[in-house]
């Protein structure tokens, strides 16, 4: 008895232990189903994996619209194999965009085609650039977006969403946007995506949600390539891990037995 | 150790060696034999499993050290890289980012077992301390190797708490400047930092062999806080611990793995995945976790220590917070001579139980309190609480708990304790049981 007690306060003190208090006037973003369970949201579903269809709609949708101003520099088109594409298509893609190379044998820099090992182009040469195109500050580059936002795919839709006239009273200053999801409420970006905006190949209808929730789940992918690998990874790992801890713990008991 | 033959082993190659370096003789005597109390309960699993993490974290922080860059320029990147690119990147990255966490875990619960059961007692006092000094270097650890992938909450970090030396008088801006390496955090900071988190896991190592050491002199302490009164009072450590000791890391280990491949980001801070940008600063910065409580205590001093009526200010309020953090560590120093009571077990204790039941109340607090911007307030009701209140008063409840042991000692009427503790174990008729049982199987 006492010595479940130990065990149950021992188990206590460790789940206390690992829920740390999280700050309290956050906005809260509407919880969205997703396949892949959700890259910020812990235990949603241990089985998860990134809906193909969902990926290439979204990759459209970054590349017709969000490429026009966000970098997304940690990925390469090679990655994109990763969304079902095969190495023509990705090769296609590739070639699609002019890199500037070299210095040659010459020492001069050259451009030539895409290749699928290259990094995806930024739609502007450096920082400052950017910047300067933007009102004075770059737009953040997206290749991590999702993990580096609290609320995650969630905050991504219900920005994206979220445009609306501003409340009476608001003034919103030149040059800003009113957005009911940004902190803050006043956003640089204007609202990026209308109905039918972009034209999906799969006939998918291109509402401003349905391209927001193919565009979250694009960046959840490229914040997170490794999920499905995780998930797949973690469930041997955890039956390996269980079993185990099942066989040390009869173990545990027949050493003991003749000591209770 | 053992001197001469003293034991001879099956095999003629082991014989060999121990007979001129007896490490077989010695892993028997230490791990085979070793009498260990017979009534430990799952507390104390901890001690292996936070050994098992720092294993851990040196396996996998040197495979991913192979990968990283510390420059600031680079450093982020390579991070990335690693999760991307490199081989199971991802999963090494993983373990070694909760693995942090979790060897806290264990930890804090291997540390509160021996302040609830009375371990830091006569004649353990210098295990107690060293058990102390490991967790200082752990604290030193982390707090660098949370700067490495140069991330916005690293950078800011390491600026906050850096930072926090200024406050001391006349050397205070020097040994800013020297854990800069600079007149900001910057390469040179991040190069450094990068060489110490390297350097003092092993140093760990070194000192948790000094504490495993002092520990097979004193012998372990155990739930009655009785010291065993011969063999029918303990086990050999194998097989008994050896087997409970493997359940206990593996379930571990399980609640481990289920946050590493399900909730990898759990204890993270999303800001950490925005690179460092000092133009920039985080609207909140918070701490890892486990440094929560301290932080809070931290912030908990916010007024001036003045002479009254004069108007001579002491210490001020920044000074103070920086006393009461690391007072707050250093008075487990002490605590061995703090606590007056001969009785170590809060079983048999009960205002002492009381008291550590509100430290642990406490200490969650301040985590709570830490983790909430300055200005937070809980509102009941009507009622405006100011959480920065509520930190004063867990504080408060923190030093309290220590600084009344001496009272407690004085005042309190323990129970009365066990004759031994194979009596309440076995309910009174004990055999000597402990010797009848199977010596470890020679090699």
């Amino acid at each position: 008895m006492r010595r479940l007690r130990s065990l149950i306060l021992a188990g206590l003190v460790a789940v206390a232990a690992a829920a740390p208090a999280v700050a309290s006037e956050e906005m809260e973003y509407p919880k969205n189903e997703w396949s892949h369970g959700g890259v910020t949201r812990g235990f949603s579903n241990i089985f998860g994996t990134f809906d193909r269809k969902a990926l290439q709609r979204g990759f459209q949708v970054y590349k017709e619209v969000c490429s026009a101003c966000h970098s997304m520099n940690l990925l390469s088109y090679r990655n994109l194999s990763a969304l079902g594409y095969n190495e023509a298509e990705i090769t296609a893609i590739a070639a699609g965009y002019d890199m500037t190379d070299g210095p040659n044998d010459e020492g001069e820099m050259f451009t030539r085609k895409g290749v699928p090992a290259d990094h995806f182009k930024a739609p502007f040469p450096n920082e400052k650039a950017a910047a300067a195109a933007n009102g004075g500050k770059a737009p953040p580059d997206l290749s991590l977006i999702v993990k580096a936002r609290k609320g995650g795919e969630d905050y991504i839709v219900a920005l994206m969403t979220g445009f609306e006239p501003a409340p009476a009273g608001f003034t919103v200053p030149s040059g800003g946007n009113y957005n009911k999801a940004f902190p803050g409420h006043v956003i640089a970006m204007p609202p990026p995506l209308s109905d039918g905006g972009v034209t999906f190949a799969d006939g998918t209808k291109a509402t401003v949600e349905q391209q927001a929730k193919d565009v979250a789940t694009f960046l959840a992918w490229a914040a997170e390539p490794n999920l499905e690998a995780r998930h797949q990874m973690g469930l041997k790992v955890m039956i390996f891990l269980i079993v185990l801890a099942g066989i040390l713990y009869a173990a545990k008991r027949a050493v003991w037995a003749d000591q209770h | 150790m053992a001197h001469g033959p003293s034991s001879s082993f099956k095999n003629p190659v082991v014989n060999w060696l121990d007979q001129r370096l007896p490490i077989f003789t010695m892993i028997q005597k230490e791990y085979g034999v070793f009498p260990t109390p017979r009534n430990f309960n799952y507390f104390w699993n901890f001690g292996a499993i936070a050994m098992i993490m720092l294993v851990t974290m040196i396996v996998s922080g040197i495979v991913l050290a192979m990968h990283y860059t510390p420059n600031t320029n680079l450093a982020f990147n390579s991070v990335e890289r690693i999760m991307r690119d490199v081989n199971f990147g991802w999963l090494i990255r993983y373990i070694h980012m909760n693995g942090a966490s979790f060897f806290f875990i264990a930890v804090y619960i291997h540390i509160f077992r021996g302040l609830y059961y009375g371990s830091y007692k006569k004649p353990r006092e210098l295990l107690w301390m060293i058990g102390v000094v490991i967790f200082l270097l752990m604290m030193a650890t982390a707090f660098m190797g949370y700067v490495l992938p140069w991330g916005q909450m690293s950078f800011w970090g390491a600026t906050v708490i850096t930072n926090l030396f200024s406050a001391l008088p006349l050397v205070g801006q020097d040994i800013v400047t020297l854990l800069w390496g600079g007149f900001s955090v910057d390469n040179p900071t991040l190069n450094r930092f990068f060489a110490l988190h390297y350097l003092l896991p092993f140093v760990i190592a070194a000192v948790v062999f000094l504490h495993v050491a002092a520990l097979h002199v004193t012998g372990s302490n155990n739930p009655l806080g009785v010291e065993p009164k011969g063999p029918q009072d303990t086990l050999p450590f194998h097989p008994y611990y050896t087997v409970k000791d493997s359940f206990g890391t593996v379930v571990y280990l399980a609640i481990f793995a289920a946050f590493v491949f399900y909730a990898p980001n759990f204890f993270g801070e999303p800001d950490n995945y925005i690179q460092a940008n000092p133009m920039v600063t985080p609207p909140h910065i918070v701490p890892e976790w486990y440094f929560l409580p301290y932080y809070a205590i931290l912030r908990s001093i916010t007024f001036d220590i003045s002479i009254p009526f004069t108007g001579l200010k002491l210490i001020e309020a920044k000074l103070g917070g920086v006393i009461a953090m690391f007072g707050s560590i250093a008075i487990l120093f002490i605590l061995p001579w703090l606590d007056t009571s001969p009785v170590r077990s809060a079983r048999f204790r009960p205002i002492f139980k009381k008291g550590i039941l509100a430290f642990l109340v406490a200490f969650f607090l301040l985590m709570y309190v830490g983790a909430q911007t300055a200005d937070a307030a809980w509102h009941l009701g009507g009622l405006e609480i100011p959480l920065v209140y509520v930190g004063q008063f867990a504080t408060l409840v923190y030093f309290g708990f220590f600084l009344s042991l001496p009272f407690v000692g004085l005042i309190e009427k323990p129970l009365p304790l066990p004759a031994s503790i194979a009596k309440p174990v076995l309910g009174g008729g004990a055999s000597a049981a402990g010797a009848t049982a199977k010596p470890m199987e020679k090699a």
